[in-house]
């Protein structure tokens, strides 16, 4: 009978889930897909599903890549499911980006400036034309020339400002940064908190709200004031040995956007910034972030909350690509039993009309 | 451990304990919602998150778990959160409403009727019932602590000058114990007035909010109404086609693309029970 | 010093109490058996260090007046941090006398959940005599019998349950024993 039919069950789950396993697989005349592969060619990919699975783990993110048959969002969601379930024994200190080895770092703002312009390794100037060779298997790859940078220092072009008092002070902090992974978002959120959910929020999502600011929706006047990206020194202090212990390197791309301020009856006209910071070569994700975080500096710079980017709730309950195609997606769940009540409800109203 | 390398019942002790003290002042407060760190759970947000998260947090070895989407044991998101439970906690699951201590549900409350001692579970997917009329958090927070409600009830009033009736027809706003305005979770309204003094206690999990909010047990649960104009839950007129019942919440089958329409208990342990019931007479 | 042992099965233990505690709060002044009780130092109750051994954790600052023994076996067991004020503690466990509830946490009118809980130690615990409770949990009328509770108590409580949704709640531990006051509980005394 049909009604049976409509149902789903334990079999049809595992039909399911061994059809996918076949369809990730693919062709096996073909050989399977490493995850060293997935790591050192698809390093972008693995870098965004860090940055949005808020996890820093090369092999994990690589991992996730191929299980998600390269659905980067479920890739995230993976990484994030996993996370969730590691015990946590403590926060690490702070990064210093300053002393980042870098690999790349260009400023907008300034020509020419202590330590120069790296480009390194970027799509920027290519040309967008595909590339057949490619498509040829077995190439081989001349090395890039190198030239030590490491020895020059790179001061921040935001610390250039401020030593002129151009840039709004951002005084350090030694508060216990909140922490959105174990308590929910409260309104309204403070800046470390906004750029928690922002450092882990939708590429596509904040490069639109990023986008929207350009345009007039928010008051932005941006310029790149840098963006660097290289590897920084992790380190951990356990409150046993008093001092830190490193744990590693790791990879980060740091943008900061110097933004017009008009000033206020207290505040004298000075720049402003905006903060991006992620995981990995992500510089589209932290110079989006670093947009959308100046937008949501208005209402504590005294400016107007007008546009969609500079609203808390709406970007913070948005930005979380997890939940939101989790939410999207359970569209497809069964709702029969409420669109049943709607049926039986426009019935009745429709009767009633009819009667009259 | 369990086999998989995970702890019982998938989540950490931490966060259990996390929960659990939210739960608690849940019941302590009926109907306000609590708000918890809701961690990422290994099925996505939307699809029950919030309600394995109780779960997970309360159930032990010696409970009897039931899971229904739909008021069916056997649609697959149901299946699915039972094999979760069955794989990370080792528990007995059960399709019988009347064995199951833990009854996690999604959209509908079993027709036969919770006893103390029982735990009814639900997956809410918007915690918030103000939300189609003011989207800010903070400020249905603000209305919350105010018991302001007006606009709840000029949204009802609307309803009724337009089309002669409320045209709520799931998920219809009630009031916990005289005091908080609460989302039933998605519910059709026919299954309202079962929460009103309802002797099991019900918890209610929203993952993707990050919402905890519970109803004690025979506490009262009011539909909100006007004198003139009271509640009326709606059900289809017709009886079960399989167990003949007539005061089951029915789900309509379509037979054939002809109008052809079937209608059967939509909870299909009561169908089934009053099925074998029936056999059993003959 | 040597300390005594918590949860001899930390998980299942925690998770039995926890059904114990939650169905305590669901139905307000039914007396619950905590049956898998940790090692408690004196002047501990068994029921009461077993409560926060299921609750407390390095997020929940505890007020007691239980003395060293007990605070040591807290911060090893639950790892949670001693406060000295009565006002500052998410959970208290009172083994002497009642802190004033005045005193304590109450939450706000928009996050009422931000509010103590009390344990306080009593003498003994008996449900089916003594005080009418009603409100919610309770089908008709719940029995209470509690000795051991400061005279003022009952003044205490109303004014408690006059700030609500504000307000503190009451875990009332006698031996293995436990019952649960929940800000909403109305207390009438036997008649």
């Amino acid at each position: 009978m049909a009604y049976v039919a409509v149902k789903g069950g334990e079999r049809a789950i595992e039909a399911a889930h061994a059809w996918l396993a076949e369809e990730r697989r693919g062709d096996p005349a073909l050989p399977e897909l490493t995850l060293a592969q997935i790591e050192a060619q698809l390093g972008l990919a693995v870098d965004r599903v860090m940055a949005e699975g808020a996890c820093h783990d090369r092999g994990l993110a690589a991992l996730a890549i191929k299980q998600a048959r390269g659905d980067l969002i479920e890739a995230a969601f993976l990484l994030r499911a996993y996370r969730t379930t590691l015990p946590r024994f403590g926060a690490s200190n702070p990064i210093e980006t300053d002393a980042m080895r870098i690999r790349r770092r260009i400023s907008a703002t300034y020509k020419e400036l202590p330590g120069g312009q790296v480009l390194g390794p970027t799509f920027d100037y290519t040309h967008r034309l595909l590339d057949f060779a490619l498509a040829a298997e077995g190439g081989t790859v001349p090395p890039a020339p190198e030239r030590r940078t490491d020895a020059v220092p790179m001061p921040r072009v935001t610390g250039l400002l401020a030593q002129e008092g151009l840039m709004a002070p951002e005084p350090p902090s030694e508060a216990e940064p909140p922490d959105l992974t174990r308590e929910p978002l409260g309104f309204p959120a403070d800046r470390p908190l906004r750029l928690q959910a922002l450092a882990r929020g939708d590429e596509g999502f904040l490069l639109s709200l990023g986008y929207s600011t350009q345009r007039g929706y928010g008051n932005a006047h941006p310029f790149v004031g840098e963006i660097r990206m290289g590897a920084v020194t992790v380190e951990f202090e356990p409150p046993e040995l008093g001092f830190p212990i490193e744990l590693g390197e790791i990879t980060v791309t740091e943008c900061q956007m110097v933004n017009q301020f008009a000033g206020s009856r207290t505040e004298p006209p000075q720049f402003t910034r905006g903060y991006g910071l992620v995981f990995g070569h992500g510089e589209r994700k932290a110079m989006a972030m670093a947009l959308v975080d100046r937008a949501l500096r208005a209402e504590e710079l005294g400016e107007p909350v007008e546009a969609p980017a500079q609203n808390q709730e709406f970007v913070l309950y948005h930005c979380d690509n997890v939940e939101a195609t989790g939410f999207v997606e359970h569209l497809k769940l069964p709702h029969y039993v409420d669109f049943q009540s709607e049926l039986e409800k426009i019935r009745l109203l429709r009767r009633e009309a009819e009667g009259e | 451990m369990t086999a998989l390398g995970y702890n019982f019942g998938y989540l950490d002790e931490n966060t259990k304990r996390m929960i659990r003290r939210a739960l608690l002042k849940a019941v302590a407060i009926p109907g306000h919602q609590v708000p918890f760190g809701a961690r990422e759970m290994p099925l996505p947000y939307g699809w029950g998150t919030g309600g394995i998260a109780v779960t997970a947090s309360v159930i032990g070895a010696s409970d009897r778990l039931k899971v229904i989407d739909q008021g069916a044991d056997d649609t697959t998101n149901a299946v699915s959160i039972r094999r979760f439970f069955a794989r990370v906690a080792g528990v007995e699951t059960t399709e019988r409403t009347t064995d199951a201590t833990i009854i996690q549900t999604r959209h509908r409350i079993p027709e036969t009727p919770l006893r103390e001692g029982q735990i009814l579970v639900y997956q809410v997917p918007m915690p918030e019932p103000l939300f189609r009329l003011e989207p800010r958090v903070a400020e249905t927070k603000r209305m919350h602590a105010l018991a302001d409600y007006g606009l709840m009830h000029v949204k009802l009033y609307e309803d009724i000058a337009r089309h002669g009736h409320v045209a709520i027809s799931y998920n219809y706003p009630v009031l916990v114990g005289g005091r908080y305005l609460m989302s039933p979770s998605p519910i059709p309204a026919f299954d309202n007035p079962k929460m009103d003094r309802m002797p099991a206690l019900q918890l209610f999990g929203a993952g993707r909010e990050k919402r905890i909010y519970a109803v004690p047990p025979y506490t009262a649960v009011r539909s909100l109404d006007f004198e003139d104009h009271p509640f009326q839950p709606v059900r289809a007129d017709a009886p079960c086609a399989l167990c003949g019942s007539r005061e089951s919440y029915l789900d309509e089958v379509v037979v054939d693309d002809r109008g052809g329409r079937m209608f059967v208990c939509s909870d299909t342990d009561y169908c089934s029970t009053r099925q074998s019931h029936q056999e059993a007479a003959e | 010093m040597t300390l005594t042992p918590g949860f001899a099965d930390p998980v299942p233990d925690a998770q039995s109490c926890f059904r114990a505690l939650l169905e305590a709060m669901a139905r307000p002044g039914r007396v619950q058996r905590i049956k898998a009780l940790p090692e408690a130092p004196v002047p501990l109750a068994p029921a009461a260090a077993a409560a926060l051994l299921t609750l407390a954790d390095a997020e929940t600052p505890v007020w007691t007046d239980g003395g060293p023994a007990a605070e040591a076996w807290l911060r090893f067991h639950a790892g949670c941090p001693l406060v000295a004020g009565p006002g500052d503690a998410a959970f208290l466990l009172a083994v002497g006398g009642m802190p004033a509830l005045a005193s304590l946490e109450a939450g706000t009118e928009e996050e009422p959940h931000r509010s103590a809980t009390l344990i306080l130690q009593v003498a003994a615990l008996e449900q089916g005599e003594g005080w009418h409770l009603s409100g919610p949990g309770i089908e008709h009328v719940h029995r209470l019998r509690v000795e051991g509770l400061p005279p003022g108590f009952l003044a205490e409580w109303s004014a408690n349950a006059a700030r609500f949704p504000r307000g503190a709640d009451l875990l009332l531990c006698a031996g293995t024993r436990l019952a649960a006051l929940p800000r909403t509980t109305r207390i009438e005394e036997a008649g």
